[in-house]
């Protein structure tokens, strides 16, 4: 009944879900980073700064994900002739995917430690700018910490949520997951027997995922 | 006061779309009663994206070769073109469609091969395409060779994606797409030097209004594709009326016709018609 799962080489079932978990591991330390950066904003004391954020977040996290990553194929890539430094066409798909899952990811990763930062008793950083410390040292120092400790759970779900949208890359040829499924179903004509192996594969990449994260959620949150 | 106003409207929004489903559902219902029941109507799949096979026009009406095909069976079958109910079926729902008994039979570019045959039954082959290249009309791609080292666009998971890799061109830049639009407008912009897929469906596109002069076939027969109806396993009589008539569409040139309507300006160069029963390898 499961013969068939052997039959790929092109990519094979293992080969597809470690293109996805290279996709979210990728993505995921984009985003974190790119995440912070924007957060730093929208709480920085400077109006241009907290502006841009504000619209980047507004604006991105409510753009459909497909319509993001089919533009950084058609749109980027094609007309913009940005090809992130890739000639084959799987590799360029794999970083331009990258490249929409960090700009998308982002602006939910920028919110969770935005509300972690309001986790912060203000009287940290009014005793932080009296000791003398600038915006940047408070930041670093004192709120950051605190926030990320009290934001694992969210990020968490985010990481979740990350993990399951890589299957969109499927769109722009590359060959993770989704893609397989949809090669196997092309071929096979069992939709219901493929589409549950494929839900239990993501099943077995996240479901460790939210329960080590929420483990250490709780472990390293602050008492407060 | 305000917050009461958006929270009346949304209340309002709220049931009239209630209501709206609730119209959707049983309409729903009663067709489903009467398509069951053997009444006035037949459920036909075909696909609505594919120009020249099965595409749903603007106003509503559908063309293409696979449309006149199912027209002219369910004619046979004694059901008259305004008798049909259009369905469509996507490559992914089309054994599942005809398994619940949502279509009598599918013509959708459904080629016809034994994983498929485990689960329905094929009536036909039709049609007798080739996988093939769309590429531009200057183009010098005249081989399966010449493509290593050119930039090639599909659809994502299609057999002649797949074929692509495994046989004809593994060094190949094999780009895949969603959709075979999105392969058209790269091809267009130069950004690849051709799309492949099977030879009647490049013919449509190409055949296209908007697209006329602007791409050739490249003619090259790299797979054989037998398109056949499928019906729901084990429906025999469905099957052998479907296969007589298919047998008169071909000896009363009403094939022929619709080949040359569907493909015409494409300089599609088809094949004989194939005989029942007979799936070429």
């Amino acid at each position: 009944m499961f013969d068939f799962l052997s039959d790929y080489d092109n990519p094979t079932l293992l080969g597809a879900f470690w293109m996805t978990v290279k996709l979210t591991f990728f993505s995921g330390i984009g985003s974190l980073i790119w995440g912070t950066l924007l957060a730093a904003m929208r709480v920085s004391p400077v109006p241009l700064m907290r502006g841009f954020g504000t619209a980047y977040v507004n604006i991105v996290r409510n753009i459909p994900l497909t319509v993001i990553i089919i533009f950084t194929s058609l749109g980027l890539a094609d007309v913009f002739g940005v090809t992130m430094g890739a000639s084959d066409f799987q590799v360029r798909g794999f970083r331009l995917a990258i490249l929409g899952f960090v700009v998308y990811t982002a602006a939910f990763v920028c919110e969770a430690i935005r509300s972690g930062i309001n986790t912060v008793p203000l009287g940290q950083a009014e005793a932080a700018r009296a000791i003398g410390l600038t915006f940047s040292q408070t930041l670093r120092l004192i709120i950051l910490p605190q926030a990320f400790r009290s934001v694992i759970g969210p990020l968490a779900n985010v990481l979740i949520a990350l993990t399951k949208n890589t299957t969109v890359a499927a769109a722009i040829g590359v060959a993770e997951a989704a893609y397989l499924m949809k090669q196997m179903i092309e071929n096979e004509a069992q939709t219901l027997l493929i589409g549950a192996v494929f839900a239990f594969g993501f099943v077995v990449l996240t479901l460790p995922t939210g329960l080590f994260l929420g483990w250490l959620s709780k472990r390293l949150a602050v008492k407060r | 006061m305000k917050l009461r106003k958006v929270s009346a409207a949304a209340a309002a929004a709220l049931v009239l779309s209630l209501t709206a489903t609730a119209c959707g559902g049983g309409d729903g219902d009663n067709e489903g009663g009467s398509g069951s029941g053997g009444g006035d109507k037949i459920k036909i799949g075909i696909k609505y994206d594919q120009p020249g096979l099965g595409l749903k026009e603007p106003g509503g009406t559908f063309s293409g070769f696979d449309v006149d095909v199912a027209t002219y069976v369910a004619k046979e079958l004694g059901y008259d073109a305004n008798q049909i109910e259009w369905v469509e079926t996507k490559s992914a729902d089309r054994e599942n469609a005809l398994k619940r008994g949502d279509v009598k039979f599918i013509a959708a570019t459904y080629s016809i091969n034994d994983e498929r045959k485990k689960s329905v039954d094929f009536a036909g082959p039709y049609l007798l395409a080739h996988q093939d290249l769309l590429v531009k009309t200057d183009s010098d791609i005249t081989e399966a060779t010449d493509l290593n080292g050119k930039n090639l666009c599909s659809v994502t998971g299609s057999t002649s994606a797949q074929n692509v890799h495994d046989d004809f061109a593994p060094k190949a830049n094999l780009q895949e797409r969603s959709g075979y639009s999105e392969c058209i407008s790269s091809l267009q912009s130069g950004a690849v030097d051709a799309l492949t897929t099977d030879d009647s469906i490049l013919a449509g596109f190409a055949a296209q209004e908007q697209y006329k002069g602007q791409f050739k076939l490249a003619g090259l027969k790299l797979s054989n594709e037998n398109y056949g109806i499928g019906v729901k396993k084990g429906d025999t009589e469905t099957l052998n009326k479907i296969n007589a008539a298919l047998e008169k569409m071909v000896s009363s040139k009403a094939w022929d016709k619709a080949v040359t309507d569907n493909f015409g300006p494409a300089n599609y160069k088809n094949e004989p018609a194939p005989k029942i029963g007979v799936i070429v390898k």
